[in-house]
């Protein structure tokens, strides 16, 4: 990070040397146009941030997030088996009022309004948009497993998808869990957030148990045909690391819990007991986006424009990051949703500043994994938008994954947290 | 605060309305590399503010060439942008002052 005084010391000399240059003298007289960002995560304060950013602060920016903090869904699973704190991924929304100007609002949003612009508060007042950045991430389908709904609010089934005091509580079920016990992770069919996530956590959870509770086993049920994302690493990973402690199964897709004893039912196979439970049911777009009749694909994820990600139902709003139907090839991840909320912020801003927009912009996504507390591995793509295809799709040629995991990607990948979260929050 | 933008707007201005469209692209390497390049202290992953233009060029084209072995994933990243865009990202990423 930056300190206060290196900065202070180069805005002084930025400004200095830079005055009477042609940009100096264009920062834009304020427009009086607003944008209104719904959600706080890596898309939504992204969005934020660079809507200020590319307008040279020309236009206000409201950020409404119940959440008083930002904690990353990315490196949860690191906080789970410990290696992590809370803390490490827990990162503050003041720089974007301070250092950015834009309006931060605690609170839950109720309703949103697409016909009249306005969004309302859990507080009750309306705000008024030009245009609407909705954010609102994914949220649990609980209902499609039976007993569910029930097991999480007694915290004995944890989903920990959304990272927070979930983590931290099934942290302490995997520290409690006898030496022989079996922890359980149960995958839904794909399209959720983060396809290498559980993987990941999967081969976190081994790993610990490995040195810990060394009788114990990983049970990897995946309601998948295979292992969907970074497939052959993390096999080989689990075969030459983890064979006797890990096991994995496809095509085990969860229907229901019993919260008491911690055994899932499977739509095909025989019952399976746990006695951690970390079960993960399918997600969909934020509720948000579903009560504001956004969701238009299978009442499940929002269809957008690529081209500014506006929503196909409602011009004024657009909607990015997890809650959107990719383009084909394009994952739902934290790096992707921080790209998306720049196209969409260069997009807005061309529009309510009248400037021509970018005819082809482009994406990139990298995924990090680990698969210790140590080596990490990642998937890597880049993306660009096809005015003939009217989507986004990967640039040929470009793109891979590491040949093996190793702790030089380990740091790697704790750099672009630390990065990408300066770049949307900082 | 203000000063930020102000830092910011000299590369992306000198060619009028392209600013937006240059500094669109360059912040597509922003989540690695910080936002217009600035990388946060310490980072493994290294600024790109205040890089010659001649150098950019250099390694990007190492990078995609594959002549230069590490790091393989922005070998993998580089290969998706062309000529002209590394020329543009090259002359953003110059004007942009390295923080001390």
């Amino acid at each position: 990070m930056i300190t206060r005084r290196g900065m202070l010391h180069a805005l002084g000399a930025g400004c200095f040397t830079t005055l009477g240059l042609p940009g100096c003298a264009s920062l834009r007289p304020p427009s009086g146009a607003k944008v209104v960002v719904v959600g706080g995560g890596y898309a939504g304060a992204t969005a934020a941030k660079y809507v200020r950013i590319f307008s040279e602060h020309a236009i206000d920016v409201i950020l409404i997030e119940p959440n008083p903090q930002f904690v990353s869904p990315a490196l949860s699973s690191r906080v789970i088996v410990g290696d992590l704190r809370l803390s490490d991924i827990t990162c503050s929304y003041q720089d974007l009022q301070r250092r950015h100007g834009v309006t931060r609002v605690q609170d839950r949003v109720t309703q949103i309004d697409t016909e009249r612009h306005t969004v309302t508060l859990a507080h009750g007042h309306s705000i008024r948009y030009d245009r609407l950045v909705l954010a609102p991430g994914i949220d649990l389908m609980l209902d499609a497993v039976e007993g569910l709904a029930e097991g999480q609010a007694e915290g004995r089934v944890l989903p920990a998808w959304s990272a927070g005091s979930q983590s931290l509580a099934l942290h302490r079920q995997l520290l409690q869990m006898r030496n022989g016990g079996v922890f359980v992770i149960t995958i839904p069919e794909a399209p959720y957030r983060c396809p290498p996530a559980p993987y990941e956590r999967a081969s976190l959870v081994a790993s610990f148990l490995q040195r810990y509770k060394p009788a114990s086993k990983v049970l990897v049920l995946d309601a998948n045909e295979d292992v969907t994302a970074l497939g052959s690493l993390f096999k080989q990973v689990w075969a030459e690391r983890f064979a006797n402690i890990l096991e994995y199964r496809n095509h085990y897709n969860a229907v229901a819990v019993d919260p008491h004893s911690l055994t899932v039912r499977f739509e095909f196979q025989d019952d399976v007991q746990a006695d951690v439970l970390n079960l993960m049911p399918p997600v969909r777009a934020g509720a948000l986006a579903v009560q504001a009749g956004l969701a238009n694909i299978n009442a499940r994820w929002c269809e957008v424009d690529f081209l500014n990600f506006s929503s196909t139902r409602a011009r004024h709003v657009h909607v990015l990051g997890d809650s959107i139907q990719g383009a084909p090839m394009m994952p739902k991840s934290g790096h992707l949703a921080n790209g998306q909320a720049k196209v969409a912020a260069a997009a807005i801003v061309a529009d309510l500043l009248d400037q021509p927009i970018d005819p082809q912009p482009m994406l990139t996504n990298t995924c990090f994994s680990f698969v210790n507390a140590r080596e990490a591995m990642h998937a890597a793509m880049v993306y660009e938008y096809s005015g003939a295809a009217k989507s986004f799709r990967p640039v040929s040629g470009a793109g891979g994954a590491s040949p093996r995991p190793s702790a030089l990607e380990g740091s790697y990948a704790m750099a672009w947290a630390h990065n990408i979260w300066a770049d949307m929050l900082s | 605060m203000l000063c930020v933008a102000l830092i910011g707007a000299a590369a992306a201005h000198a060619d009028g309305t392209a600013g937006l469209l240059v500094r669109s692209l360059a912040a597509s390497c922003a989540a690695c590399h910080g936002t217009e390049g600035h990388a946060v202290r310490g980072s493994t992953i290294p600024p790109l503010a205040g890089l010659s233009r001649a150098e950019f060029r250099r390694q990007m084209q190492a990078l995609r060439e594959g002549t230069r072995t590490a790091p393989r994933l922005m070998g993998q990243i580089a290969l998706g942008f062309n000529d002209a865009q590394i020329e543009a990202l090259a002359l953003y990423f110059e004007q942009q002052r390295l923080t001390p």
